[in-house]
Parts: structure tokens; C-alpha cells; sequence
């Protein structure tokens, strides 16, 4: 078996039952708690509104943050469509996809990819300078702060060599790329990572509590 | 440290204005005998005791992205990072991961989280206390939504059980305790402050009623402090016509237990009320110009009662809208500019933003809002009992100048709020910078105004 034979196989079978054994481990862990109930007469009484609306609209700032989280918040968006695009948009991904899924979408051109990874790459060092720069972030971070964001570096950057045939033999690069994603699937549910998942069901608590008040969401 | 100790070691200066203990410049405080590990023991314990899926999924969900420093005005104030909300509940986030989490056992095993130790603990104590008002600004530019202030007041629980409550809020909580009052307003004073009041202004001000349809209560301050406030809310619910009543087995309604963060305190608190309002037979219950009393009675009540409560509770100011809207208080035009300050409690966190503007829309004041207004107003930096703590004092008069920026842009000429303790916080942020606005009670701005019948 080769690199590629093993990044292909084990290494991402084995990533795969990890991501999603330990992000079912977690959401139970934390879901299964006790929730005491609210005998207080509600204000609103479909506080589901209160959920649905904050998971909406936390996505942007409000006017009165705004000018102090610009900066952050662009950068967040800048970084997170473009994951996403090279995640979906990319023919090779979606191939895989359907591999897997038999699910299939049309893909965008490669170059438009490449473009993405360059500016989606540049963005992450900004929000890695930024991070070891900025006192609160500094203070703020640890080891899950810096992996989370080299194993979410490294398959973009990796794929972006794969893709170029710059460094070494297409075959090793790719079984990189593929081994990087593999790091990334382990390490998700156990890191900050998992804000993926947790931030509808953060966003969704905070907002169905604060509407039965009639609370500021 | 026992009650008579802490009385004689920082005695309470009651005659100041506002109530403190002597000896404010302490590193941090400490209650009673315990060993530092009982001390650290104890603190992790009650703070998962009331623990649940919502506090875990907070806990889970940071991302340590920093924004909430940017919504918190001891941050903005300082620009000290130290101030960033979430960083607080460093110890706590520590102390879940390794103890609590789904993965805490992992966590232990590789020693991927230390231990918290006491020494964490007492420089936590100024964080979680002195630098957080429990305002929930934090809470509304979070991106992933956490509600940071729920996280402080669980925090609190630990602390208060280690024994690591700053000392003024520790005591005045103690004596609220002991006493039924944090500023001295036993049952016995407060009602004869109400017969003095009562002659003094010739208006009749019922206490211990056997059967009435509405309670009142008052927070120790306005009977301290501003006790036309209890002039005015005779004043008003006489000129409705209501059969109503103070009693004394049940009428402050501030819960220092619940600032300092013992539970049982609160719990003690909270039943006098309840208590008193179904001895009366009453059908609502009327919490006054308190930020805090209102989160404690109209939020978190019925849940410590363990069943609904057998009747309303209002806040005075929801009180004040509901009657002005259907027309029962009449009031003579104000014709004045004026600017409201949102009580954190009453309203980001308590739901009642609009009651307070539509009784001034029924004052027929000129309402100047300010930039940051409603559920995200600033704090005016004494919630949350950091008013109580003096070493807190240079951070809150940094927080307070944010304060004073908002309201002399708004260029009112009135400044109003609902609540005693923000009104405390101003008149001692007025004394301080040599101000020249003064806070003035929405309560007492409707009663000085009632229309003769």
C-alpha cells in the first residue's frame, strides 16, 4: 500500500469514524443534560420565533457593534465562503461527494477555485496575525485556537499545490492533501471547530430564552 | 469569618452615600474557615450544581473570536483585556472542560486542562465581581450567542460557597440575610418610615393590609435613600382607586443573595414575597424601581416557588404603562425634553423595554433617545452590586464616563430611569465628575404630575 493507497483508504475511513463518532459524542454529552423547566409567566409565547430569528440574524452585525467588529466580521466571511466554496464548487470535491452520496451539482471553473484558495489563504494569516497581535486574542488563545486553525490551513494550502503539480509528484501531493483533511476530520469534534454545529443550537437556546422574556436578541 | 467579625473588621458605613464597608482596597476578600483546596473544591461544585445542557452548550460553544470585549464598557473604558467577558469565566471554562465536558475525561487523563487553583480564584474574584454588572451587553454581540451574564451569575454561586465574595457585597448581602434589608430597612424601620411619610404628606400609605388585590414593594434604597419613592407610588395607586398594601412580612424587594451569588439567600428573599403576596390574597405584585428585583421576582420566581405564581408580577413601570395606556393615570403635559436610561435588567434583559416609553409618550414628554439605546443601552456600571464594592470604584467611574457621553449627546433636558440602583450609580457618578444632570425616578416624574381629580 502505498501514501496515496493509505490516505485514500485507513487514514480517511478511520478520520471519518472519529468526526463522526466524537461529534456525536459531544452533541449528546451536552444535549442529554438537565434542562429545568420555566414555570414564569412567558411574555412571548412562541419563543421558537426568538430561535429562529437570533440564528438569522446573529449572522451580521448590529448597527451598534458594527463599526467596532467590521474588520473581524469581514474577515470571518471572507475566510468562511471561501471554505466553503472550494469545498462545493471544486470538481474533484464533488466527485467525491457523489462517490459518496450520489449526490452531484455543477462545479465552477478551476481558476475561480484557485483564486478562492489564494484569497481564502491570505485571509487565514490575516486572522492568524491578527490573533497573535491583538491583545484580547492573544490572551484569549490556546492549542485549540492555533490547531484548529493550522488543520484548517493545510488542506487549502495543500490542495492548492496538489492542483498546481508544484513540490513533488501529483500522487504525494494529493496523498498530503488527503492525509490533511484527514487530520482535520479527527480533530473537529473535539476542538472549536465544532462551532459548525453548536452555533444553531447556541444561537437557538439564547433565542428562544430571551424571546419568552421579550429580551433584547 | 463570623457575622460579628465582618461587622467589626469592616463595620458598614450606612451614612455615606451610598452604602459601603470600610477597608475597600483589599487585593481580594475571603469568608469563613475554609482550607484553600475545600475553598477550590467548593467553588467547582456549586458552580456545575445548577448546571445544565444551556450553560454546557455556552460553555462549548466559544470560539474565542473576543467581540464581547468590544460590547463590555469596562473593556471599551479600559482597552484591558483582562475585561474581555469571556475571560471571567476562564477558571470556570477550565474547571467544565476538565470536570464536566463530554470529553473531561480525556481531558484529565492527558492533563490536557490543569487543575484550578485557588490562587486563580482570588484573581478571579475581581473579574467575576468587580468588572461585570451582569448587563448582557455581551450577550447580544456574541456571535455564536452565548449569554455571558448567565455564566457569570453561575460562577457567582461557587465563589459566594468558597468563600470568595468581595467583602462590602458579601456583607451587605449577610445583612440582608439577617436583617430582611441590606441598608437597614427592617420590617420595624420600614414601617415607620411609612407612617412618617404618610403624615408628612398627608397621603394614606396602607402597611399589613389583612386582604388587598395589589402588594407593593419597594427596593432598600428608595426606602433608605429616595424614600419619596414611596410617596409616589402611594400617591398613584391611591389615585386609581386600588385596594392595595405594603406588608411588612414582605416588602423589599432587592436580592443581594442573588448578586453575591448564594442561592439560598435568594431563595429566602424571593419566598417573602411570594409569601406575603398570597397572604394578602393579592392578584399582582408590583416590583419597584429595581433592576435587579425584577429579574429575580418576574423571571426567576416561579421557578423557585417550584410551580406559576398565583398572581402577576409587574414591574412599576410596566404598572405605570398599562394604566397610563387605558387612560386611568391622567397626567399634566411635561413640556420638556428628556432622555431614558434602560435599566439593563428591566430592559435587555427583562423584556419591559417599551412599558417605560409609553408613559412618557403619556406624560407627553419630548423623548430623546440616546445613540445606543434600548436593549443595547450602556450599562451605567453599578449593576450587578459592583456599586457595592469600592476598590471597584476607579473602573466604574472609567465605565460611568461612557455613560455621561451618551446622555449629554442626546442634549435632553431631562435624564430619567426606572431604576434605583442605576439612579444611585448616576447621582454618585454626578458627585463625582461635578456633573450637571441629575437622574431623575420615571416613578416620581408620574406622580408629581398626576392630574387633581
Amino acid at each position: 500500500m502505498d501514501l496515496l493507497q493509505f490516505a485514500r483508504g485507513p487514514a480517511l475511513t478511520w478520520a471519518a469514524t472519529v468526526f463522526m463518532f466524537g461529534i456525536t459524542w459531544r452533541l449528546v454529552g451536552i444535549l442529554l443534560l438537565k434542562r429545568s423547566p420555566d414555570f414564569s409567566e412567558a411574555r412571548n409565547a412562541t419563543s421558537w420565533l426568538g430561535a429562529v430569528k437570533l440564528i438569522i440574524t446573529r449572522s451580521w452585525p448590529r448597527r451598534e457593534f458594527r463599526q467596532r467588529t467590521l474588520f473581524a466580521q469581514s474577515l470571518g466571511y471572507i475566510f468562511h465562503v471561501g471554505l466553503v466554496i472550494i469545498l462545493f464548487g471544486f470538481a474533484p470535491h464533488i466527485l467525491f461527494f457523489k462517490a459518496l452520496t450520489g449526490l452531484g451539482w455543477p462545479n465552477l471553473p478551476s481558476a475561480f477555485i484557485q483564486l478562492t484558495s489564494g484569497i481564502t489563504l491570505a485571509a487565514l494569516i490575516v486572522v492568524l496575525v491578527r490573533r497573535l497581535s491583538h491583545p484580547v486574542l492573544r490572551l484569549l488563545s490556546n492549542f485549540d485556537d492555533y490547531f484548529s486553525w493550522l488543520v484548517t490551513f493545510t488542506p487549502v494550502a495543500t490542495g492548492m499545490l496538489a492542483v498546481a503539480h508544484f513540490g513533488a509528484r501529483y500522487e504525494t501531493l494529493l496523498a498530503i492533501h488527503l492525509l490533511s483533511v484527514a487530520l482535520l476530520l479527527v480533530w473537529f469534534p473535539f476542538g472549536k471547530l465544532m462551532h459548525s454545529a453548536l452555533i444553531f443550537i447556541s444561537r437557538g437556546t439564547t433565542g428562544a430564552l430571551f424571546e419568552r422574556k421579550g429580551a433584547s436578541i | 469569618m463570623s457575622t460579628a467579625e465582618i461587622d467589626s473588621t469592616h463595620p458598614l458605613e450606612l451614612d455615606q452615600p451610598r452604602f459601603s464597608v470600610k477597608n475597600p482596597e483589599a487585593r481580594y476578600d475571603k469568608q469563613g474557615d475554609l482550607s484553600d483546596a475545600q475553598r477550590v473544591e467548593t467553588a467547582m461544585r456549586y458552580f456545575v450544581k445548577d448546571f445544565g445542557a444551556v450553560a454546557a452548550t455556552y460553555l462549548e460553544s466559544c470560539i474565542h473570536c473576543g467581540m464581547c470585549a468590544d460590547a463590555c464598557h469596562f473593556y471599551v473604558a479600559t482597552e484591558d483585556p483582562k475585561y474581555t467577558p469571556i475571560w471571567k469565566l476562564e477558571p470556570f471554562k477550565q474547571a467544565y472542560k476538565r470536570e464536566a465536558g463530554p470529553f473531561a475525561a480525556i481531558y484529565r487523563a492527558l492533563n490536557l486542562k490543569k487543575k484550578v487553583t485557588v490562587e486563580q480564584l482570588e484573581a478571579w474574584q475581581a473579574l467575576i465581581y468587580d468588572s461585570c454588572t451582569l448587563c448582557g451587553r455581551c450577550t447580544l454581540i456574541c456571535p455564536m450567542g452565548i449569554d455571558i451574564a448567565s455564566l457569570v451569575g453561575l460562577a457567582r454561586h461557587g465563589m459566594n460557597q468558597a468563600g470568595l465574595v468581595p467583602h462590602e457585597l458579601w456583607a451587605v448581602a449577610e445583612r440582608a440575610q439577617r436583617e430582611g434589608s441590606p441598608l437597614g430597612a427592617t420590617p420595624k424601620v420600614f414601617k415607620d418610615r411609612c407612617e412618617w411619610l404618610a403624615d408628612e404628606n398627608q397621603v394614606a400609605i396602607p402597611v399589613d393590609k389583612a386582604q388587598a388585590d395589589v402588594v407593593v414593594t419597594m427596593s432598600s434604597i428608595e426606602i433608605m435613600k429616595y424614600p419619596d419613592s414611596i410617596v409616589a407610588t402611594a400617591k398613584i395607586l391611591n389615585h386609581l382607586g386600588l385596594n392595595w398594601t405594603f406588608r411588612s412580612d414582605g416588602y423589599e424587594a432587592t436580592n443581594f443573595g442573588m448578586l453575591s451569588g448564594n442561592s439560598a439567600w435568594q431563595q429566602e428573599a424571593s419566598m417573602k414575597l411570594i409569601h406575603a403576596t398570597i397572604a394578602a390574597g393579592a392578584k399582582l405584585l408590583i416590583l419597584p424601581e429595581c433592576g435587579h428585583a425584577y429579574g429575580a421576582m418576574r423571571w426567576q420566581g416561579a421557578n423557585i416557588y417550584g410551580k406559576p405564581l398565583p398572581f402577576r408580577v409587574l414591574h412599576i413601570s410596566e404598572f405605570l404603562a398599562e394604566n397610563t395606556k387605558n387612560g386611568a393615570i391622567k397626567t399634566k403635559p411635561l413640556g420638556k425634553t428628556l432622555t431614558f436610561h434602560d435599566p439593563c435588567q428591566i430592559s435587555r434583559r427583562g423584556g419591559a423595554i417599551e412599558a417605560p416609553r409609553d408613559v412618557l409618550n403619556g406624560l407627553g414628554a419630548a423623548l430623546i433617545e440616546m445613540k445606543d439605546t434600548k436593549g443595547v443601552n450602556w450599562c451605567c456600571g453599578g449593576g450587578g452590586g459592583v456599586v457595592t464594592i469600592h476598590r471597584a470604584d476607579p473602573i466604574r467611574y472609567k465605565a460611568f464616563q461612557i455613560k455621561m457621553k451618551q446622555v449629554d449627546d442626546a442634549g435632553a433636558e431631562l435624564l430619567v430611569s426606572s431604576c434605583s440602583n442605576c439612579r444611585q450609580t448616576f447621582d454618585d457618578g454626578q458627585n463625582h465628575f461635578h456633573w450637571d444632570k441629575t437622574m431623575l425616578s420615571l416613578l416620581e416624574l408620574v406622580a408629581d404630575n398626576l392630574e387633581d381629580k
